[in-house]
């Protein structure tokens, strides 16, 4: 695979014929391997993170709220715990044991996948080269045409089955570092243990109901991102991108090209 | 080609061993250190085994966040306990001078306290928050003494590592490692606001653990026994929580 970067393949390089630069890999294997990692963590941190919330669907802001205080605002959902109905009936079962078990085991995957993941990144210039928009893309217009661009029904098509536009570029660097930290910070900002020695991640956001408020937004903006990136890779080809980032081999067409 | 698939082959199969030898080294020094926890087994483990390690390494020995007096909540809020037993109702009759908190196990001299003689020893209070693990939260002060007092007056055997503790509820009890039952800020609590402690926030006497969440806080404490090891007990996952699959380790 790595054909161009390993020296004593260099005189193929030379020479290279269209067939070569089609073996380059669309995506490299720590983020095929990173990606699809993040994937089932973060399946895995949604179910149980819902399984979690069922127990208590109500939000406050700053550090303490329960069940004899009025909430933030509160979800309209069937509840496992009998002193918070919100009227939608209290018969779901309670999964909040296995559902924090694998909540923890999955966000330790994340954020180690997620750290190899950035070192390599930063190491390899991957977020330099590949991810940070070009020059003349850096700016709200640049952003505003290919969302235009998507509205008026166009696809993305093979000229982008080989790098990201300015929206995906600029999407994929929020998600990465914004996103991501933020929902890690929010989710340590509860942990008691965590907040002994860091006291203020839990007090810089107001509290520790106020991370919890956040942790929950944070991960609707994730579900967001989620939604949408599945949505766009089903209108680009789904199986044509999601082979490029399972084999690392961008689109056959292209090869044929 | 053959020669890049060999080498790929070669490199991968030393990641492979160096992995599992460093998994290997790190499975021996987890276990040599104390850092893994009594319900380490089974698909939640090294999750598990992961947060309690980072625990006992980086935050064992920090004090749980403390607030001020104006911060304390007016609406605190308890899990309606169960109709207490005809024995506890009795007890409550007696202002609970007859409640007993026995402590033995692998101590040099096994004694039963009253709560008289707790009030006797140094009484402290703290202003922490009581966490649920299901999202909610309360801050009030919480008045006591230190479990660590009673350990030393009851003299800890060099063996022992955990602190197991009992409800007079049937089927509840927990434990603590020695780091956590020794914290300074885990109490014997029999104090609540300036005032006796609530039967319904656990009152006589309830474990308070603030570096943890709100279930290792067991209510209506009795009896204390240190141990070796927590096999012995239940089916040996540390407390009954995991029998129901809570985590026994509740700092996350």
């Amino acid at each position: 695979m790595y054909v161009h970067a390993d020296p004593c393949y260099a005189s193929a390089m030379a020479t290279a014929s269209p067939r070569a630069i089609s073996t380059t890999p669309r995506h490299a294997a720590v983020v095929r391997i990173t990606h699809w990692l993040t994937v089932l963590a973060f399946l895995a941190l949604l179910v149980t993170g819902a399984e979690i919330l069922i127990s208590h669907p109500r939000f406050y802001w700053g550090e303490s709220g329960n069940p004899n205080m009025h909430p933030l605002f509160s979800l309209p959902l069937p509840t496992s715990r009998p002193w918070v109905n919100n009227g939608f009936g209290t018969a779901m079962p309670d999964g909040n044991g296995w559902g924090r078990y694998l909540h923890f085991e999955a966000a330790w995957v994340v954020a180690l996948t997620g750290l190899v993941y950035v070192l390599w990144g930063f190491w390899r210039g991957h977020f330099k080269n590949k991810l940070m928009p070009e020059r003349d893309e850096r700016s709200v217009g640049a952003l505003w045409r290919v969302v235009t661009k998507y509205l008026r029904g166009g696809r993305a098509g093979d000229d982008e089955a080989h790098s990201y536009n300015a929206l995906q570029r600029a999407t994929y660097l929020v998600v990465i570092f914004v996103l991501f930290p933020v929902v890690i910070w929010t989710g340590l900002a509860m942990s008691p243990s965590f907040t002994s020695a860091l006291p203020a991640t839990a007090s810089l956001l107001g509290g520790r109901q106020s991370a919890r408020t956040l942790h929950f937004v944070v991960t609707l903006l994730l579900v967001g991102f989620f939604t949408v990136h599945v949505t766009m890779i089903a209108l680009a080809g789904f199986w044509k991108r999601t082979r490029a980032m399972m084999t690392g081999r961008a689109a056959a067409a292209k090869e044929d090209a | 080609m053959s020669g890049l698939s060999r080498r790929k082959l070669i490199t991968g199969g030393l990641a492979a061993t160096a992995g599992v030898a460093g998994l290997a080294v790190a499975d021996r020094l987890a276990k040599a250190y104390g850092l893994v926890p009594p319900d380490a087994g089974g698909i939640f483990g090294p999750g598990e085994t992961l947060t309690y390690a980072a625990q006992s390494l980086l935050t064992a020995h920090r004090p749980a966040r403390e607030f001020p007096r104006s911060m304390i909540s007016k609406d605190p809020f308890a899990v309606p306990i169960a109709p207490p037993s005809d024995a506890f109702k009795k007890s409550q009759a007696l202002g609970f001078s007859d409640w007993r908190l026995t402590v033995d196990g692998m101590v040099a001299r096994p004694t039963a306290f009253s709560l008289a003689d707790l009030k006797a020893m140094p009484i402290q209070s703290q202003i922490t928050e009581v966490a649920c693990e299901e999202g909610w939260s309360y801050v009030a002060e919480w008045i006591g003494t230190p479990l660590s007092g009673v350990l030393r007056e009851v003299g800890v055997l060099p063996q022992a590592r955990y602190v197991a503790y009992f409800s007079v509820e049937p089927d509840q009890w927990d434990s603590l490692d020695m780091g956590e039952a020794l914290h300074p800020q885990t109490y014997l609590t029999m104090g609540m606001n300036d005032g006796e402690l609530p039967v319904a926030f656990g009152g006589p006497l309830r474990m308070r653990v603030p570096m943890q969440l709100g279930y290792k806080n067991l209510k209506f404490i009795h009896h204390i026994t240190l141990t070796d090891s927590m096999k012995k007990f239940g089916k040996g996952l540390g407390s009954v929580e995991p029998e129901f699959g809570y985590a026994w380790f509740a700092g996350i």
